[in-house]
């Protein structure tokens, strides 16, 4: 391409950043030095231009580094790719992680999302305006701290929801001197300030992430968590010892048609939100001629008090490689992508330590435990975008683009990653996987109701006693999930529960009969989502709520569609006006305003934020959430 | 090519074809449009091959960038022809059928190595190979060129070369495969078509030999039309030199400033008896007219038509009035003819385009409500049912040896250097083109402000500004053997050290053509404006070698 | 000449749009299809040249089967698929699009049809409350973070007019986000990508890299942007300056389609002729030499014969 790039601005530690990335000595028509030779012949054109999907891996490099994405480094990175600068600039400005503003090197990310607010995060953040001053962005322009080493910004649902407040420190600096970054839960006040001047802080102890396997007797019900807490996540042998790759082994002997045969046969649906047939998917893949084929392991779980795959990743992160591996093999893919979530560096260095330990032990790469089937496994790190997590944009976002989202269709089976029929599913759903071929289809077929078979992993957070990941058969209900994390909080009563995220609905204590299977939530217009069960006790502000929850659709939203990139933004201000009590017109104009707003989004959006975005913001009205609450004891 | 003046293909065969090759042209550049559809081809998964001294915009996106010696394009081509033939990749069945010359051909390329193809070039023999197998191979391939083939001395040679590489490979006479020389002006090919050549009437017949059509101009014009050969330009000028040429007419051209060797064509124009300059602007050639006869703008203010590289003929209207006592050509034609004694009336140019129509078989078909409608058509159209040609000879892949016709020639064609030879004391190679927001000699472009104008400079690799130890934007005097300007160094990293570039463009800044080489191809008339011998001296400077004599003064005109 | 060399034939597939049976070749898209049949469907961020964004959603349609409603610009009729433009659900998101961009951006210089559309749909564009610049330069917002919702009405795009080079200025104010201009720059005509989108959600913005002003960008002026840009946001200059001293008179402007007067490629001109003087060049986007584009000279470089005009 012939783009007008600066390389040349650069500083050192940002063309090593680039270069670590790249590979070192850069040619000279990538922007590097001239030889002799180099004035004669240059390859490049679509070889040089397929080099894009790095744009992310490269701009990671930078902002790790240095703290931000400057002008001379992104030059240089787009000299290098190549990729015209204000496209590079366009993807760095969409994701939260990266500033392409000069920021301290040391920035603290404190999440008041949902499940944290219930917890105090709006009183932490309010402490900390206090003691250290206002959050980076709410600086004015051109008084922004310069100099300052550290900073602060308020989060959206950084995914340890169990401890509730969560932190995640993002320190540049030269690798191996500073980590880059860091997730700290429960961080109270007295640790935030800590780690803002620059300390790591002590911890204080967490609860148990997954309490059904931390209790005595362990609950012999696990699944998908069996190996939490007892397998050494950092050790492949402690895997294989625990059961590991059997499920690949028999997967092998099935052949790619048998192992989608077993899917059929175990009825297993997504459990990414869309809850699609798993067997159908994977073998719309598998039968499309065009090649290669691509498999991808979602694992941008951002859905606001959502967490279950990172546990899955910092717990056992090898079950995620054999079961992409698996996916690999029955898809008749050579290579699989494993896209975690940018808030998730301790799942992600997990999870790449697995590949790497996989790969030396001849579980990837060619001829893979004796058979002819070679599989390779990049691990992607996003960087701060929900809506990476909608599978398009996903695919754009490891192309190297913004992450938004397309029309389907073309469904990716047909046309996904790269433009190539690609198999798409989420840490918990190829969980699912290694278990049906455990097991057997029709042994999982066996689990849950006629509908929804299996288990399901339940994100327990808000007001109860013991929030954590509960792993449960589908059919438990409402109910005894609050049960078995200790019922709400102090024994208060409960007001409501949000169910399936942010995308997903309240509901009230009437629906806690309800069984919580696919079709007992669409039952009462609900949908389990990403397996969210937000507890909300009395005294939880019903309208502060759902206007963090309309924040964080208008932060969220990509800006490509008119109803979601400005219907998020009006949805948020009639909500203010009504918590302002200046309503326009009367509340009741206010709820026909919303009304519209919502069956606009809801329609006439692209992908599945805008179509949601007021799900939550509806129920919420229908229940009276946005009364205050009901006075009693603090 | 094989008869008819004009490219073989259509833009739209650019975008499906798998192979382009684009040599010597910019067209990044100099035909950004083209460019697109060349682009469009790309993102379909057409590979590009771009030769050029300069890694220019265009090699920019090349999938393979051929970085040759300016003026070595025919060691280029014969080593491609040799490896071709070497490799048994040549399209023998197309050759026996459709053309001739070949075992002379094949003879002649034989000591056409890799190694010597190297030498001449100055290009890897690795990279040569790799676009000789890769044309070969390609299921279609389109071979484009612009003024880095034909600004030479040699022109017309260069031009073969490249056509023997078509019918080696078969690379002509099928959609997506064939021979793309872009146009510089805008109607360059329309000026062929009238027959402003020398040896041609309208519609490339023949002047001389073509009795029969020579008999159907005498008929509509009545008056004979006398079988003779004119000049081409550099012919007139030498004319000129001679004492043959006396009077000149010139239309819509500057050729005080846009010749090579300007001080040469300056002293010759001023030398003449009469000169009558007709043009839309009072330019440095009017300057030195005896006669100006102002025109209007034929894109803007006249109606007409116009042939583009494409050989699409595509009418220009008229949306303003011409200023002043500016007229149409065609009036201004007709008023000369009509003082010298021929009254040709007051013909509508619809009138006279039907004329052409009559005369010329290949615009039969062509009437303007067709060319209304259709948004243009391709020559030749003979008939008004005929739907213009998308691409030339087809003929060459007919089973029936008589609707095939004549086979098409390969030429033996040998290279030599450029006639400006590097020495010590001129080193650098300096070669000339366009930039994108300027065009000729600025006569038209200077009207508009470009946020990307730069003013003329000398642009040399930065490692021979460091080991001139020159610093970017000092003024430099440019020497050749003609002699000597003064310009702006500017350091571009598109150059390899020992070439150096500069623009036509602003000849009242930089006289570039002070500079350049009237040495012309004898076929076409072309002179060798890309490669010139210059060396580089700082100013304030001792001449270190001998200067030319009457060097003209540095920006100034003589 | 223009017809295709190598097309396939195309199979036949057939569905209905508001009940009637529509038969069109596979592949044809129901904003084609609505089109052939007469039915007025608005479009925003579509463009017969461009690859379509779908990004606008005001020609959505419902389709019976399917949850949401689909774009028409870019989806293919497809076997039985049953089509209604004009239900309550379809007129309802229509309404409420046209009514957020124009809560948000200024519409005034549109096409006269997006008046129309107003009209027909009933858009109440104040009914988000009165206009709200925003706090802080629309340049400088960050992907996530946004400040205090605004209480006194409808926040928007208000922004200052980017004037930054003698041939064309940007007013952003006016973008409604349609993405064509960045489509014009990059893959689908121009491949200079100098432009592209910035930032995300409502901040959301057409940038160059680090916001530079055009001049330090890769812009090489072709103006491919300003003839694709639907809301007047890009304009030529010499047509913002006569706007501004209220000389702007489209009814009394000619267009007259020529050719290029420079190289040889033969690229098709349309000149906008006022009072005698060329104020504005573009190009048809229906010609299959140019399809709408030109490069700086086609379209800014006319300025000589208007120069000679005035030198007399």
């Amino acid at each position: 391409m012939d783009l007008r790039v600066e390389p040349g601005h650069a500083s050192w530690a940002e063309r090593e950043a680039v270069d670590g990335v790249l590979g070192t000595v850069p040619a000279w028509a990538d922007g590097g030095e001239r030889t002799a030779g180099d004035g004669r012949m240059v390859e490049g054109g679509h070889a040089a231009r397929e080099r894009r999907h790095l744009l992310l891996p490269v701009l990671h490099a930078l902002q790790d580094r240095v703290g931000w994405i400057s002008p001379g480094g992104l030059g240089y990175a787009c000299a290098r790719l190549p990729v015209p600068p204000a496209e590079a600039f366009g993807v760095a400005s969409f994701y939260a992680l990266f500033a392409t503003v000069p920021r301290p090197a040391t920035v603290v990310h404190v999440c008041d999302d949902v499940a944290c607010r219930c917890r105090g995060a709006e009183a932490l953040c309010q402490e900390l305006t206090l003691r250290v001053g206002p959050p980076l962005d709410e600086h004015e322009e051109g008084a922004s701290p310069g100099p300052a080493a550290t900073g602060w910004v308020r989060s959206p649902c950084l995914g340890r929801c169990e401890q509730g407040s969560a932190v995640l420190v993002q320190r540049a600096g030269d690798p191996g001197v500073s980590g880059r970054a860091a997730s700290h839960a429960p961080a109270p006040l007295d640790q935030v300030l800590a780690l803002l001047a620059g300390g790591a802080g002590s911890a204080p102890a967490g609860r148990a992430v997954v309490p059904q396997a931390a209790a005595a007797p362990r609950d012999p019900g696990l699944r998908l968590l069996r190996r939490v807490g007892l397998a050494d996540p950092a050790s492949l042998d402690s895997y294989r010892a625990h059961g590991g790759y059997q499920a690949l082994r028999r997967a092998l002997a099935l052949g790619p048609r048998g192992v989608i045969r077993e899917l059929h046969e175990s009825r297993l649906l997504g459990r990414g939100g869309a809850a699609f047939p798993t067997a159908a998917k994977w073998e719309a893949v598998a039968q499309n001629p065009v090649q290669p084929h691509l498999v991808v392991c979602n694992a941008d779980e951002s859905e606001p008090g959502t967490f279950k795959d990172r546990v899955v990743m910092e717990a056992d992160p090898f079950q995620v490689v054999e079961a992409l591996t698996v996916m690999g093999y029955a898809c008749g893919a050579p290579r699989g992508y494993l896209y975690v979530r940018g808030e998730y560096p301790e799942a992600e260095a997990r999870v790449t330590a697995a590949v790497a330990a996989a790969r030396s032990r001849g579980l990837l790469g060619n001829g893979i435990l004796g058979s002819s089937f070679g599989f390779e496994i990049e691990v992607r790190r996003g960087a701060g975008a929900y809506i990476a997590g909608e599978e398009t944009a996903l695919f754009r976002s490891i192309e190297g683009g913004r992450a938004e989202p397309r029309n389907k269709p073309p469904f990716p089976a047909e046309s996904g990653l790269f433009g190539r029929p690609t198999a798409i599913n989420n840490v918990e759903t190829l969980g699912c996987v290694l278990e049906v071929l455990t097991i057997g289809g029709a042994a999982f077929a066996a689990i849950g109701t006629e509908a929804s078979t299996g288990t399901r992993l339940f994100c327990v957070s808000g007001c109860v006693e013991r929030p954590g990941l509960y792993e449960f058969a589908f059919g438990v209900t409402l109910g005894e999930v609050i049960r078995s994390a200790g019922g709400v909080e102090g024994g208060r009563p409960l007001r409501a529960v949000l169910l399936g995220g942010v995308a997903g609905t309240f509901v009230g204590p009437e629906a806690l009969d309800v069984p919580l299977t696919f079709e007992g939530v669409r039952a009462i217009g609900a949908s389990l989502g990403s397996g969210v069960v937000l507890v909300l006790d009395d005294t939880v502000d019903g309208l502060d709520l759902v206007r963090r929850i309309a924040r964080f659709f208008r932060d969220e939203s990509c800006g490509q569609c008119v109803p979601c990139r400005v219907g998020t933004v009006r949805q948020e201000e009639a909500l203010a006006r009504l918590a302002a009590g200046r309503p326009l017109g009367s509340a009741a104009d206010e709820t026909g305003r919303l009304d519209d707003l919502a069956q606009a989004m809801r329609d006439a959006s692209i992908c599945g934020l805008g179509q949601t975005a007021a799900l939550a913001v509806q129920s919420a009205a229908r229940m009276g959430l946005f009364a205050s609450p009901p006075p009693g004891p603090p | 090519m094989f008869g008819a003046g004009g490219g073989t293909s259509s833009y739209q065969e650019v975008e499906e074809t798998d192979l382009i090759l684009l040599w010597g042209s910019n067209a990044r550049e100099t035909h950004p449009i083209f460019f697109h559809h060349l682009l469009q081809g790309v993102r379909r998964g057409a590979r590009l091959v771009v030769i050029d001294p300069r890694r220019t915009v265009s090699a920019q996106w090349a999938d393979l960038w051929l970085g040759i010696d300016v003026g070595s394009d025919i060691a280029l081509a014969n080593a491609i022809a040799r490896e071709i033939i070497d490799a048994g990749l040549a399209n023998h069945t197309f050759i026996e059928r459709a053309t001739s010359g070949f075992d002379a051909f094949a003879a002649s390329v034989e000591p056409c190595t890799l190694e010597r193809g190297a030498r001449d070039t100055g290009v890897p023999a690795a990279a040569i190979r790799q676009l000789a197998h890769a044309y070969a191979r390609a299921d279609r391939a389109q071979l484009c060129w612009t003024l880095g083939i034909t600004e030479h001395h040699n022109a017309t040679d260069n031009v073969l070369a490249l056509i023997n590489l078509a019918l080696l490979t078969g690379h002509v006479g099928r959609y997506g495969s064939g021979l793309v020389p872009l146009r510089g002006q805008n109607n360059v090919q329309g000026g062929g078509d009238m027959g402003a050549i020398p040896n041609k009437l309208p519609g490339f017949q023949d002047l001389e030999h073509d009795r029969a059509a020579r008999a159907r101009f005498a008929a509509r014009w009545g008056a004979e039309v006398p079988p003779r050969t004119g000049w081409h330009l550099s012919e007139m000028l030498d004319a000129m030199d001679r004492g043959d040429l006396t009077c000149a007419y010139v239309i819509g051209e500057n050729p005080a400033q846009s010749e090579a060797d300007q001080r040469r064509a300056i002293r010759l124009l001023s030398g003449l008896d009469h000169l009558v300059v007709q043009d839309i602007f009072l330019t440095r050639t009017a300057e030195l007219a005896d006669v100006v006869l102002p025109a209007s703008a034929t894109w803007a203010e006249t109606e007409g038509t116009v042939t583009s590289s494409e050989r699409r003929v595509q009418r220009v209207r008229r949306a303003l009035d011409p200023p002043g006592q500016a007229r149409d050509d065609i009036a201004i034609l007709c008023d000369l003819a009509r003082r010298l004694g021929h009254d040709l009336g007051e013909p509508s140019p619809e009138a006279v385009w039907d004329e052409v129509r009559a005369l010329s078989p290949m615009h039969a078909g062509m009437s303007y409500a067709r060319l209304e409608a259709s948004g243009g058509l391709a020559w030749p159209c003979p008939d008004l049912d005929h739907p213009g040609t998308l691409f030339l000879h087809a003929r060459l892949w007919e089973e029936d040896p008589a609707r095939r016709g004549e086979p098409a020639p390969f030429s033996v064609v040998a290279f030599e250097p450029p006639v400006d030879l590097l020495t010590d004391d001129f080193p650098i190679r300096l070669t000339t083109g366009r930039r994108l927001d300027s065009f000729n000699t600025g006569v038209q472009t200077s009207g508009y402000t470009s946020p990307l104008r730069r003013r003329e400079s000398l642009d040399l690799a930065p490692e021979d500004l460091r080991q001139l130890g020159l610093t970017e934007g000092e003024r430099v005097r440019v020497v050749s053997r003609r002699g000597a300007v003064e310009a702006p160094v500017r350091a571009d990293p598109i150059l390899r050290p020992g070439l150096a570039f500069m623009t036509l463009h602003f000849p009242d800044q930089v006289a570039t053509n002070v500079l350049t080489i009237d040495a012309t191809d004898p076929k076409s008339g072309t002179a060798e404006f890309k490669a010139t011998a210059i060396r580089v001296e700082r100013l304030g400077e001792a001449a270190t070698a001998p200067v030319p004599e009457a060097v003209a003064p540095a920006g100034g005109r003589t | 000449m223009t017809a295709s060399f190598v097309a396939p034939p195309r199979r036949l597939v057939t569905g209905t749009i508001d009940g009637r049976p529509v038969t069109v070749p596979e592949g044809t898209t129901v904003l084609q299809a609505c089109r052939q049949q007469g039915i007025d469907t608005p479009t925003l961020c579509y463009l017969e040249t461009l690859t379509p964004v779908n990004a606008c959603r005001v020609c959505v349609v419902e389709v019976e089967g399917s949850r949401a409603l689909v774009p028409a610009c870019s989806r293919a009729v497809e076997p039985g698929m049953a089509v209604q433009t004009d239900s309550e659900r379809v007129r309802t998101s229509r309404r409420l699009v046209l009514e957020l961009l124009g809560s948000s951006v200024d519409l005034s210089l549109c096409a006269p049809e997006v008046r129309r559309w107003l009209v027909r749909y009933r858009a109440d564009t104040e009914r988000f409350g009165p206009a709200q610049a925003p706090e802080a330069a629309r340049d400088a917002a960050r992907p996530g973070h946004h400040g205090p919702a605004e209480t006194g009405g409808a926040e928007t795009c208000a922004q200052p007019v980017k004037d930054d080079n003698e041939d064309y200025v940007r007013d952003y104010s006016r973008c409604i986000l349609c993405y064509k201009c960045v489509e014009a720059c990059g893959t689908d005509a121009q491949n200079t990508f100098a432009i592209a989108v910035a930032g995300r959600g409502f901040g959301a913005r057409i940038s160059t890299e680090f916001a530079v002003p055009l001049p330090d960008s890769a812009c090489v002026y072709c103006g491919n942007c300003i003839q694709v840009c639907p809301t007047g946001a890009l304009m030529f200059r010499s047509e913002h300056v006569m706007r501004g001293d209220g000389r702007w008179a489209p009814e009394r402007q000619t267009v007259t389609t020529t050719i290029c007067s420079y190289c040889g490629v033969g690229c098709n001109l349309e000149l906008h002729v006022q009072d005698n003087s060329i104020v504005k060049v573009t190009s048809p986007l229906d010609h299959d030499v140019t399809r709408g584009n030109l490069c700086v000279k086609g379209r800014f470089g006319f300025q000589f014969v208007q120069n000679r005009r005035r030198e007399g």
